[in-house]
């Protein structure tokens, strides 16, 4: 982590649909390198705020920064330089493994010859080289999402948004996926996630609470255990988020 | 430019992937032109007519045999009383049959007058009303020509020279194969664009498409040309088969026909966008397109019944079909052979639907997701 630079900055970050106020004034920043989760119960405004920082949806008021371009208009640019992988699993199924890896480099505007190299050391790295010509829909689970993650990566964006990426799949499954995000991590690439897994929760370097479209809570897992006497994540989150 | 060709390669992968799908595209086509064009015919050929009344009598016989002899009606049995031949119609063997008063040769020798009675079977109505036609006409050239014989030539009597400009032979395929091809193009163009663009959303691919630094409209359009594409094979096979097998005459220019053909093909992919920005299923994708386009297009477009006897309702709400315009714009091109000022109306009707479809979906696109 580089606490020198900031990868996301938002300050006073205001969405509403109609009268419902979606997310309610949050300010917050996220360090280059760091992994950072973003929590919040269902309808807490989490995704709202997440397309915004992707540059899908404009915010009412506020203002920020994703990559070093402003969320407010400059969101072509910002598409350029994050990653992102949806919750639900968002590959081709119809579409072999190397086709996948081929289309979405060829969205993000990868030669052929980076397709190429990108396309055998990806699949070198995740140990799925005769998975090369099978079909997405024929993999198991958990190889779909650690593909999905190095897809998401394709283009060697400095920013990569995770929502809820390990829904669905057992423990060891998760904790290997958990594996790749730190090596991400570790050269320089800055992790965004939100995920329902308090065990995931402990992974990451800082989390944020969402509650009614508000920020209640922002730390290391560490400090906000401390904080609110609790002994793990879990009971962090029910005593915030069950608060109301 | 390099991402929009990834995208439209990948759709091509998608459609081709899917063989059974694929299939049934390319196939679908022929088969309805087939199906249309033998097995759903609105002609009568042969029609049995049954004779009640005396076989010996001479103007009977004289009657008898040209009914016969005409190629869409043939004799079948005679009767000594109506309620035979009645019997005959009810256990279907018999179309109509003809009852002729007794001593029938005498009366309209001596009198000049002699009743002939047409029973028709109106279970089927259309088919009674073009049998009854068939049999009138024999009627009248007889009496014209016995009349003729008795007064001498030069009495007054109307004799109508009938012709049917552009189709003689009064095949029904220069009036299918226009339609079908309006239902194809349009089924395949609005049905598989918004059925395929929907199983994207539903996916959630979509999502991760429009995260992409792609602009929405370039993922429209890698969406549509597969599809254009596939139109395109569809047209010239429905094409070929009218020309070759149905021997519908293409008498007009071909290159104004295509052009047409792109420009309803550009309006029903604007229709089939529009589904996809209502639906969020693929079951209403599906729904909509099939009782919602294709349902008023078969009943209101001129394929099967006659846009000119609609009430007037549902002539205006006929004019808002493109499929309308376009099935006009291919009888005018193919059977009349005319050019592009006699189709000017049509064509430009067809045109404002297709920009106006296309722009109102696409500008729907991205917000609505």
């Amino acid at each position: 982590m580089d606490k020198d630079i900031k990868s996301i900055e938002v300050r006073d970050l205001v969405k509403k649909f109609g009268d419902f106020t979606a997310v309610n004034d949050i300010s917050f920043h996220v360090f280059k390198g760091e992994i950072f989760g973003f929590l919040g119960a269902n309808g807490a405004g989490k995704t709202t705020a997440m397309r915004i920082l992707c540059g899908q949806s404009h915010p009412t008021s506020g203002e920020g920064s994703v990559a070093g371009f402003s969320i407010v208009n400059e969101q072509e640019k910002i598409k350029k330089h994050i990653g992102y992988m949806s919750q639900k699993f968002s590959l081709y199924p119809d579409l072999k493994v190397w086709e996948n890896i081929e289309l979405f480099g060829g969205i993000y505007g990868l030669s052929d010859k980076q397709i190429a190299e990108k396309t055998e050391s990806m699949l070198k790295a995740l140990d799925m080289e005769k998975a090369k010509d099978m079909y997405v829909s024929d993999i198991p689970l958990g190889w779909k999402q650690k593909l999905a993650f190095s897809i998401a990566m394709v283009h060697d964006p400095e920013i990569v948004f995770l929502d809820e990426p390990t829904g669905g799949v057992d423990p060891v499954t998760r904790r290997s996926f958990w594996e790749l995000i730190y090596k991400a991590a570790s050269t320089g690439v800055t992790v965004f996630v939100t995920t329902h897994y308090m065990d995931e929760a402990e992974y990451c370097d800082r989390v944020s609470v969402m509650v009614d479209g508000r920020i209640e809570a922002l730390g290391s897992p560490a400090e906000l255990k401390g904080r609110y006497e609790a002994k793990d994540m879990d009971e962090v989150f029910t005593k915030i988020a069950g608060r109301r | 430019m390099k991402e929009i060709f990834a995208f439209i390669q990948k759709a091509f992968r998608h459609i081709f992937r899917d063989r059974r799908t694929t299939l049934i595209v390319l196939v679908m086509p022929i088969v309805q032109i087939i199906l249309f064009g033998f097995a759903i015919s609105t002609e009568v050929h042969n029609a049995v007519v049954d004779v009640v009344g005396d076989p010996g009598d001479p103007v009977v016989r004289n009657i008898i045999d040209r009914i016969d002899n005409n190629k869409y009606l043939s004799i079948g049995e005679f009767h000594n009383s109506p309620s035979e031949a009645e019997v005959r119609i009810r256990k279907g063997k018999a179309k109509a049959f003809l009852c002729f008063e007794s001593d029938f040769d005498k009366k309209f020798s001596s009198q000049g007058k002699a009743v002939i009675q047409i029973v028709s079977d109106g279970s089927d109505p259309n088919s009674a009303q073009i049998v009854m036609n068939y049999i009138k006409g024999v009627l009248q050239s007889s009496q014209v020509e016995f009349s003729e014989r008795m007064f001498g030539v030069g009495t007054t009597s109307m004799r109508p020279n009938v012709q049917l400009m552009y189709n003689p032979a009064m095949n029904s395929s220069y009036n299918f194969v226009p339609g079908v091809m309006g239902l194809i193009l349009m089924l395949i163009c609005s049905m598989m664009t918004a059925v395929s663009i929907v199983e994207e959303k539903e996916m959630g691919t979509m999502e991760l498409v429009l995260v992409s630094p792609v602009k929405p409209f370039w993922i429209i359009l890698s969406k549509l040309i597969p599809y254009l594409f596939l139109s395109l094979i569809n047209f010239v096979s429905v094409l070929l088969l009218a020309h070759y097998v149905m021997e519908v005459p293409i008498r007009g220019s071909l290159t104004l026909l295509s052009f047409s053909a792109l420009i309803f093909v550009g309006s029903s992919l604007g229709l089939g966008l529009l589904v996809s920005v209502i639906s969020k299923t693929q079951q209403t994708a599906m729904l909509l397109c099939g009782m919602g386009l294709t349902m008023p297009t078969m009943l209101l477009s001129g394929i099967i019944f006659p846009c000119e006897s609609m009430p007037v309702a549902l002539q205006v709400l006929s004019d808002f079909i493109p499929a309308k315009w376009f099935i006009i714009i291919v009888k005018k091109i193919m059977i009349q052979g005319v050019g592009l000022q006699e189709i000017a109306k049509e064509l430009t009707v067809l045109s404002g639907m297709a920009v106006f479809l296309l722009w109102v979906s696409v500008k729907n696109f991205k917000t609505r997701l």
